[in-house]
């Protein structure tokens, strides 16, 4: 059984790890695979789709490796028969350079569909008007401002559900992402542009959000929650807020972009014209003497987009 | 392998090689013209290429500097018929000539920053003084290079290393001359429209 | 008296002063005395002079590389130790082992580490120890160059290793994104460390390639076409080609960065019309070719070692060399792959995407040629062959997820996520160093004249496959769970089993490096016994002909080729003894100080960029540009030795 050791080991190894495998991801719960939204649950069947069918190429291929290196060891050849000058198979090679390229033209295709259909810019498919929220990213804090509600709110973010909500991202604040796993697709925030992003949760919860961009110090304490209401729960937030004594006007942005972290924290709007002003601050260098009068707030920010 | 056949392979590599080196150097010129393109509009409020570039000075500075290419190509006519004084003299002129496209680079930069458009003042500035000012700084390479030449001719080097070493010079030279001509038509003819 | 300008900015209160760094602090300048006590007791200045600072030797240089290389390694996975033990304890109510500042520090040190100094390093032990014997010639084109890259590659070593004692490195990560690393956001030294000792290292990988480009077109052995080479050597080339167009854009990201930091220009600024997308456009543009520098040699390794020990022709040559083409071709459009969620557009988005995925068909090729060379052949599973199934199950795993990730719309849920992390650690893990690792004991005995223990070999493959899955595959699932990269701390305590489980594979992956190391160990007490001849694996290449250790001048005679794999069929004809006839006068390369001068005075020079040393910039400034102009002065580089000596080293080494 000597000779066998290594093969036994393998399997023994192999075994205990999907066993521990099972065992660690039993009951935890996945935000990507188990999504609240309709852009994440596309994603999501992307995802499946997409390995499927990368597994008709692989399990061959790892079938054909455990078998050759078992039949043709060494201590085989008596029973195998042993060519060292084969070398060349039209019809083989015909297969493994046409199953390839015919999995990647399918992948390639829905690649193609997928980029235009989930593009983070698109508007949403929804008879229900879209909400829309400004997010500008901050060290190592969110705001989020409703412009058309009269509200903001740091690191907190009610949404309706079942309505599309439609956010312009910023920042002031070092590269930063803004990603909602449960609910899709994240985007990049950054100083003087302005990202677009279109998301929808179809059921309520709480859903945690992140930054993906290193951007300093308190960056992986910069954590929000979407809380998915009903719409009765939504509005009457919304009215309450509006009689928060918080204020959020250029004072109050003033002092929250100072590096540091903040709880969840909501404020009634005096200022709608916030977001333009922080994307402003560094849009002016990109502009000439000439554009630099009298411009900006006319400008179709969602033209901003990158390269 | 008999020396002659030798000094034959090692200028064919020292030649290969250089024009490797070439081929990177583009890569980083063309990284710089990709930077300038993109941040040419960005002059954070101040003037840009139309206010500040003077076309009459950028004529002369390109003659300038495609005189000395053509003065380079006599040195090498020179050399390679073994007229060492004329080479020199040639190689000299290229030098001065090269100086004076310098002094007249330097004397715009020094114009601007004086006037409070140095490379710190926009985007656009950055970009422009970088990526003339990396011309630049090749070309001082060249002239010091060819400075260098000139010693080692006095030196009494051999004769097929001072050819294959001029060579390789002949082609920087060259090569800084067609960069140059890229930078005139994109940043100058470019900027001032 | 302000002694400043003499300074720089250079002060007391840039030590460090958390244990663990202020540890490191004192621990490795301890341990340079401590080397150098033992150099001095056992009188070997003399000989580490001669025979290693000053060489020109391609076998040295890249003996050099490789040591480099493994003692990065050991601290590159030591930082990595840092990192899963932080994250194994910072879930909810957990510690902090330390500061954030310091964990930020670690995780950019450990990619900058592992990238630019362990597997470039080892990647150039293999070019220089490899391909001069293969295409049958005594030395690179350019052995001087040679000399000056490794001591440039050594200078930024030094670089981010000596971040550590004064300063602190960046916390920007490996690629250093602006605005994050500008000054407005990073102020301090760091992120003036990184841009060096990648600027300075990059440099000297930029005149390697352009040496082994040369090198390979201008010193093949007569005979050898461009299709009678081996296949590694096909897979160097290739990677040369992609060294020399891809250095430069890193060369102009780091400058312009630099220029930013150095000169207050507004290239990537937040403010002033900077713009932080092209400089994420411009490294990456770099950075995909990057790694494909990376792989493509350990494909190379994997074609030799799967050809020699199946004892077997490898399968389909000609499109081998088609499909590395073809990856170098693709490999440049395909770098918007790494931002694409930055907001370029459907169709930009789409096009990289799809370009992404059409690598995947001549590398899926190269597998299928692997596993065809393996059939009808004899496998022996020495080490070599056993890091090839390794590589062969890890590295598809990692292309699946690859191919995964190039659909845009599937980025969308995973970049920047652990599963990222995962995948990438996976592809450069399973491919790279697997690839080297296997080429490290393949080409030993050939360098060193024994073989290295095999027992400790195959144990350390071992602990590494496990070492790699524990530690990764639970980082898909985290990634999938909504884990971000580079976390020291999160509330979510339903990660922290995974976390654990990722630690425990790090220290098995130490196991498989000490099991390593402990090899090297023993193999040189026991090199008597594990002795090897000049052809201890049966090869098939030319480098298999010359005797272990190969001499100095590589090859007495040059050999001619006539075929592929011209070694083994040689064997098969029988091997002819040269006559006395054959033996020519040899021209070999002087040793020279320049190489290792030139490096030191970059580190200097950079360091005085580094600490605002404005005078010491430019002197050292002007003392490399006059080095170059002494060293071209120099006519008198090369030495003869006469035939007759050859023939009797020759001889003697034959016997």
């Amino acid at each position: 059984m000597k000779k066998y050791r290594a093969v036994v080991l393998v399997a023994c190894t192999v075994f205990a790890l999907v066993v521990l495998g099972y065992l660690l991801v039993r009951g935890v719960h996945f935000d990507v695979l188990q999504p609240a939204g309709a852009v994440a649950k596309s994603e999501k069947s992307l995802m499946i789709f997409a390995f499927s069918i990368m597994m008709l190429v692989v399990i061959p291929v790892f079938i054909m490796l455990v078998m050759f290196a078992w039949k043709y060891r060494a201590g085989n050849d008596k029973k195998v028969d042993y060519r060292p000058e084969w070398s060349e198979h039209k019809l083989l090679e015909a297969a493994w350079w046409g199953i390839p390229v015919l999995i990647i033209l399918i992948l390639g295709t829905t690649a193609w569909i997928t980029a235009h259909s989930l593009d983070p810019y698109r508007k949403l498919d929804s008879k229900v008007a879209p909400l829309n929220v400004q997010v500008v990213a901050l060290e190592w804090k969110w705001l989020f401002i409703y412009p058309d509600l009269g509200v903001a709110s740091v690191n907190e973010l009610p949404v309706p559900v079942d309505t599309p909500i439609h956010f312009t991202i910023s920042a002031d604040a070092p590269m930063s992402a803004f990603w909602v796993p449960a609910l899709g697709t994240q985007i990049y925030a950054m100083n003087g542009m302005s990202s677009q992003l279109n998301l929808i949760a179809d059921h309520s919860g709480t859903f945690p959000g992140y930054n993906t961009n290193i951007n300093g110090e308190g960056y992986a304490k910069m954590k929000f929650n979407v809380y998915a209401k009903s719409k009765a729960e939504f509005t009457s937030w919304v009215a309450s807020t509006r009689k928060s004594p918080n204020m959020m006007d250029e004072a109050t942005l003033q002092k929250i972009s100072q590096p540091g972290l903040m709880d969840e924290t909501v404020y009634m709007l005096m200022d709608n014209n916030l977001y333009d002003k922080v994307v402003m601050k560094y849009m002016k260098g990109t502009m000439s003497d000439k554009d630099a009068t009298g411009a900006s707030t006319q400008h179709d920010m969602s033209n901003m987009e990158g390269m | 392998m008999s020396k002659a056949l030798e000094m034959i392979a090692k200028r064919d590599k020292a030649q290969l090689g250089f024009w490797l080196y070439l081929m990177t150097d583009c890569m980083l010129f063309t990284s710089l013209f990709a930077t300038y393109m993109i941040l040419r509009h960005s002059t954070n409020g101040g003037p840009g290429g139309s206010e500040l570039f003077s076309m009459s000075f950028v004529l002369v500075e390109t003659l300038i500097l495609l005189t000395s290419s053509y003065v380079c190509g006599l040195a090498n006519l020179a050399i390679h018929n073994g007229r060492r004084k004329e080479f020199v003299w040639y190689l000299g002129a290229t030098i001065a000539l090269g100086i004076a496209f310098l002094t007249m680079e330097l004397t715009e930069f020094g114009k601007l920053i004086t006037e409070g458009n140095g490379p710190q003042a926009s985007a656009f500035l950055s970009a422009f003084f970088t990526l003339v000012g990396t011309h630049g700084l090749h070309i001082t390479i060249g002239l010091v290079w060819a400075a260098v030449l000139i010693w080692a001719l006095y030196r009494q080097g051999r004769h097929e290393d001072i050819l294959r070493k001029f060579s390789l010079f002949a082609v920087f030279w060259h090569f800084l001359d067609i960069v140059w001509i890229f930078i005139f038509t994109i940043v100058y003819v470019m900027g001032v429209k | 008296m302000d002694w400043h300008w003499l300074f720089g900015r250079l002060d007391w209160s840039y030590l460090p002063h958390e244990p663990i760094t202020l540890g490191a602090a004192i621990g490795m300048p301890l341990t340079l005395v401590a080397i150098a006590a033992a150099l001095t007791y056992f009188k070997k200045w003399g000989y580490l002079w001669r025979e290693w600072i000053t060489t020109v030797d391609a076998k040295r240089i890249g003996i050099m590389y490789g040591s480099v290389a493994i003692i990065m390694l050991i601290r590159g996975v030591f930082d990595a130790l840092m990192i899963r033990s932080q994250t194994a304890l910072g879930g909810p109510g957990g510690s902090q082992l330390f500061s954030t500042d310091t964990y930020q520090q670690v995780f950019t040190s450990h990619g900058v580490i592992m990238i630019f100094f362990v597997a470039m390093g080892l990647m150039f032990a293999l070019f220089n120890i490899a391909v001069p014997l293969m295409i049958g010639t005594r030395d690179v084109a350019f052995p001087f160059l040679n000399a000056v890259s490794f001591w440039l590659f050594f200078a930024g070593m030094i670089l981010v290793n000596g971040s550590l004692i004064f300063g602190g490195f960046s916390i920007g990560g490996w690629l250093g994104y602006p605005p994050l690393t500008e000054l407005q956001y990073s102020p301090g030294p760091g992120v003036d460390y990184w841009i060096w000792s990648l600027q300075i290292a990059g440099i000297g990988s930029l005149l390697s390639g352009i040496n082994f480009f040369v090198t390979i077109l201008k010193h093949r052995a007569p005979g050898m076409t461009f299709m009678r080479m081996p296949i590694f050597v096909w897979s160097v080339l290739v990677t040369t080609v992609l060294i020399m167009i891809a250095f430069p854009m890193l060369t102009a990201s780091l400058a312009l960065l630099s220029l930013d930091r150095l000169m207050g220009m507004h290239f990537f600024t937040s403010m002033g019309g900077g713009n932080p997308m092209m400089y994420i456009n411009l490294i990456w543009a770099w950075g995909h070719p990057e790694v494909y520098i990376l792989v493509m040699p350990a494909f190379g390794v994997f074609s030799e070692v799967v050809a020699t020990f199946s004892r077997k022709k490898l399968f389909g040559y000609k499109t081998m060399v088609i499909a590395l083409v073809g990856i170098m071709f693709f490999s440049f459009v395909v770098w918007q792959h790494h931002f694409f969620t930055m907001g370029s557009g459907a169709d930009v988005n789409a096009f990289f995407g799809i370009m992404t995925m059409i690598i995947a068909i001549p590398t899926g090729v190269k597998l299928f040629n692997w596993l065809f060379t393996m059939y009808r052949g004899r496998i022996s599973f020495a080490s070599p062959m056993v890091w090839f199934m390794c590589f062969a199950v890890t590295f598809t795993i990692g292309g699946v997820t690859g191919v995964l990730m190039a659909v845009p719309a599937i980025d969308f849920q995973v970049h920047n996520t652990l599963f990222l992390v995962a995948h990438f650690h996976n592809v450069i893990i399973g491919g790279v160093v697997f690839g080297y690792l296997a080429a490290i004991t393949y080409w030993f005995p050939k360098m060193f004249g024994f073989r290295l223990h095999e027992g400790l070999g195959k144990a350390a493959a071992y602990f590494w496959q496990v070492g790699f899955l524990l530690a990764f595959m639970p980082l898909y699932a985290l990634g999938l769970m909504g884990a971000v990269r580079r976390l020291d701390s999160y509330s979510d305590p339903s990660w922290t089993p995974f976390f654990i489980v990722s630690a425990v594979g790090v220290v098995f992956v130490g196991a498989g490096i000490a099991c390593q190391v402990l090899q090297i160990a023993y193999s040189v007490w026991k090199r008597k016994t594990l002795r090897a001849g000049g052809d201890p694996w049966d090869g098939r290449t030319l480098e298999w002909s010359v005797p272990s250790p190969a001499p100095f001048y590589n090859y007495a005679v040059i050999p001619k080729v006539s075929r592929v794999d011209e070694w083994w069929y040689q064997k098969q004809d029988g091997i002819k003894a040269p006559k006395d006839s054959d033996y020519k006068d040899i021209v070999m390369p002087k040793n020279t100080a320049f190489g290792f001068v030139i490096g030191m005075t970059a580190f200097a020079f950079s360091g005085a960029l580094i600490w605002h040393i404005w005078w010491l910039v430019i002197v050292t400034f002007i003392a490399v540009v006059a080095m170059i102009i002494m060293r071209t002065m120099d006519d008198f580089t090369e030495y003869t030795i006469p035939a007759a000596e050859v023939m009797k080293m020759d001889k003697e080494a034959r016997a």
